[in-house]
């Protein structure tokens, strides 16, 4: 793999809370274009890798580079605006407005157009929220209130409003999480026809390994804060500690 | 297109200024004056509905209101400026400079601890103010009678002229306010009210929206100050005393965040309450406001800019057909 395809890597990332190690030694290289999951059970340091990734938390050591340039110290905003969006377990979407406005506040974000005397309203902007609403099969929802729209639409929602910036990588924690059971796959399903006409690395935590082996070409598995295992899906969910420490001996039969 | 024309807000203010000018000169004089005084409390009360936008009120904005006051009240007494025009330009612009120095500080806090800590700076000033004798002390000092581009208007059109100089100024500044709520950046305070966290997710800051917002309501704070010093003729400490600051909290609450012209309203109401009950219920205007600001809270907890939105509302679906 050249330098060139790199689009993030982690360095040694250490991080504990007290007695607890929520990242002991990470290293990870992600390419450009990867569709990679995060896997382990609660507490393994999935959702403390991608609080570290975008800035919301510091590592203890090591070094985080995005595009080569390090990216360890900066804040959520600056990451954000560099190019790295994410998405939350709890969707954080703003409740009294339509799911049109939280999209139009989070385009509103870009630079182009951050003006403070130009309508935010114009008819470019409505085309292009128009079109992320489509995309996310989010048209029936336009115009209602956001504290209204039952889990999975606000899960969508809540990703749409982290792709509107055109960020080069995606972070989706937990995406199906607090979804009823038939409601996954749709759901898996939108999200992944939203992001197939961008040229996005998308890194997502999940515990479904269904989801995991049908929606992404790298598995990262973690335990107490190490990675145990990395690689395709057979690699993975055929490794021994993943069995024991994540998916349980007889629960999978990795997918060939 | 001549639906449009109806529809462009410029347009719906330049028509309203035009009604307001020319309806002063049918009301008696004292109601020209009220008015003139509930525009300048409104100018403070539009800047605390930019902070209750961004999720924040401040206690304190008769710190503002008492610079703009002195501003304007030191150029007439001490560089001989009186056109009133430009008391209350320099006074906006240079108030508006004072907040943006002061904003970085309270930014950094919210809700209560916010409210707080503007009251302080305004108590400070407060008790600076009736310190120093040489403007005043805690008596102030009276302004000199203000000029309109060079030309020194009859004791009967002085307050009539300061009016419409007061609906021109005020009907500027509420347009160009109506386009920064309308911005990115004005929408962005919406959110930064609802979830910081997920602004800055978004890739803005919510501590640099809320300095926009406090200049903004210091600027305009500052225009007020000046614009009732110079109606009122006089000016003392009492710009910056904690009850002061207190009615714009109620202009405001009573306005809600939602309709620039409500605040206008919500301070003639405040002007004409306090001006009867001084009148036919001495001593008990502040109880009448308090049983009024009760009710508005309980049965119109957005404020009275709720139904002028409503009306607005109604008013554009009627013309759209």
């Amino acid at each position: 793999m050249s330098d060139n395809d790199l689009i993030l890597k982690a360095m040694g990332i250490n991080k504990s809370f007290g007695a607890v190690v929520a990242a002991n030694d990470i290293n990870i290289d992600i390419k450009k274009g990867e569709r990679v999951s995060l896997i382990g059970s609660n507490g393994a340091g999935k959702t403390t890798f991608m609080n570290m990734v975008t800035g919301y938390l510091k590592p203890d050591a090591g070094s985080i580079f995005f595009k080569g340039e390090n990216i360890t110290d900066l804040n959520p905003r600056t990451i954000t605006q560099k190019g790295i969006s994410r998405s939350f377990q709890i969707p954080q979407i703003f409740e009294p407005m339509t799911a049109w406005e939280n999209l139009l506040i989070a385009l509103g974000t870009s630079k182009s157009n951050y003006s403070y005397f130009r309508d935010a309203r114009s008819p470019e902007n409505s085309k292009y929220i128009d079109e992320i609403l489509d995309r996310f099969s989010l048209n029936d929802f336009a115009n209602r209130q956001v504290s209204e729209l039952p889990g999975g639409v606000r899960k969508l929602l809540d990703i749409a409003m982290a792709l509107v910036r055109k960020p080069e990588i995606l972070l989706l924690d937990e995406p199906t999480s607090g979804v009823g059971t038939e409601e996954k796959y749709p759901l898996m399903d939108t999200i992944a026809k939203a992001l197939a006409s961008e040229n996005l690395t998308v890194i997502f935590v999940e515990h479904d390994m269904d989801i995991v082996q049908n929606y992404s070409d790298r598995i990262i598995a973690f335990y107490q804060g190490s990675v145990i295992a990395d690689g395709n899906s057979k690699q993975v969910l055929s490794d021994e500690n993943v069995q024991e420490h994540v998916t349980g001996k007889t629960k999978l039969k990795a997918k060939s | 297109m001549a639906k449009k024309i109806y529809q462009n807000m410029i347009f719906q203010s330049i028509l309203l200024m035009l009604l307001l000018i020319i309806a002063g000169l049918f009301i008696p004089n004292w109601l020209v004056f009220v008015v003139t005084k509930a525009i300048a409390y409104g100018l403070v009360g539009l800047g605390i509905i930019t902070l209750m936008r961004g999720g924040l009120v401040s206690f304190g904005q008769g710190l503002v209101f008492g610079i703009g006051g002195y501003t304007a009240g030191l150029l007439g007494t001490q560089a001989g400026l009186t056109d009133a025009v430009l008391l209350l330009f320099i006074s906006f612009i240079f108030t508006g400079f004072v907040g943006l120095i002061i904003a970085p500080l309270l930014a950094r806090y919210r809700d209560i601890f916010f409210a707080m800590l503007s009251l302080a700076f305004s108590m400070v000033l407060y008790g600076v103010l009736i310190k120093i004798d040489a403007i005043g002390g805690s008596d102030g000092f009276v302004l000199p009678s203000s000029t309109f581009f060079g030309w020194t208007p009859s004791k009967e059109y002085a307050d009539y002229s300061l009016y419409t100089v007061s609906i021109i100024m005020t009907g500027i500044v509420s347009v160009l306010l109506r386009y920064y709520y309308n911005s990115a950046p004005g929408l962005m305070s919406l959110a930064v009210r609802e979830n910081e966290l997920r602004v800055e997710y978004l890739g803005a800051s919510s501590f640099n929206i809320t300095v926009i917002n406090f200049t903004i309501a210091a600027a305009l704070g500052g225009m007020g100050g000046a614009l009732n010093g110079i109606a009122l003729g006089h000016i003392d400490p009492e710009f910056t005393y904690w009850t002061t600051s207190g009615e714009f909290v109620f202009i405001s609450i009573l306005a809600g965040y939602l309709s620039v012209p409500a605040v206008f309203f919500a301070a003639l109401l405040l002007e004409l309450v306090r001006s009867f009950s001084g009148r036919y219920f001495p001593d008990t205007w502040q109880l009448i406001l308090g049983v009024f600001l009760i009710l508005s809270i309980i049965y119109i907890p957005s404020g009275i800019g709720s139904f002028f939105k409503k009306i607005m509302d109604k008013l554009k679906e009627t013309i759209n057909g």
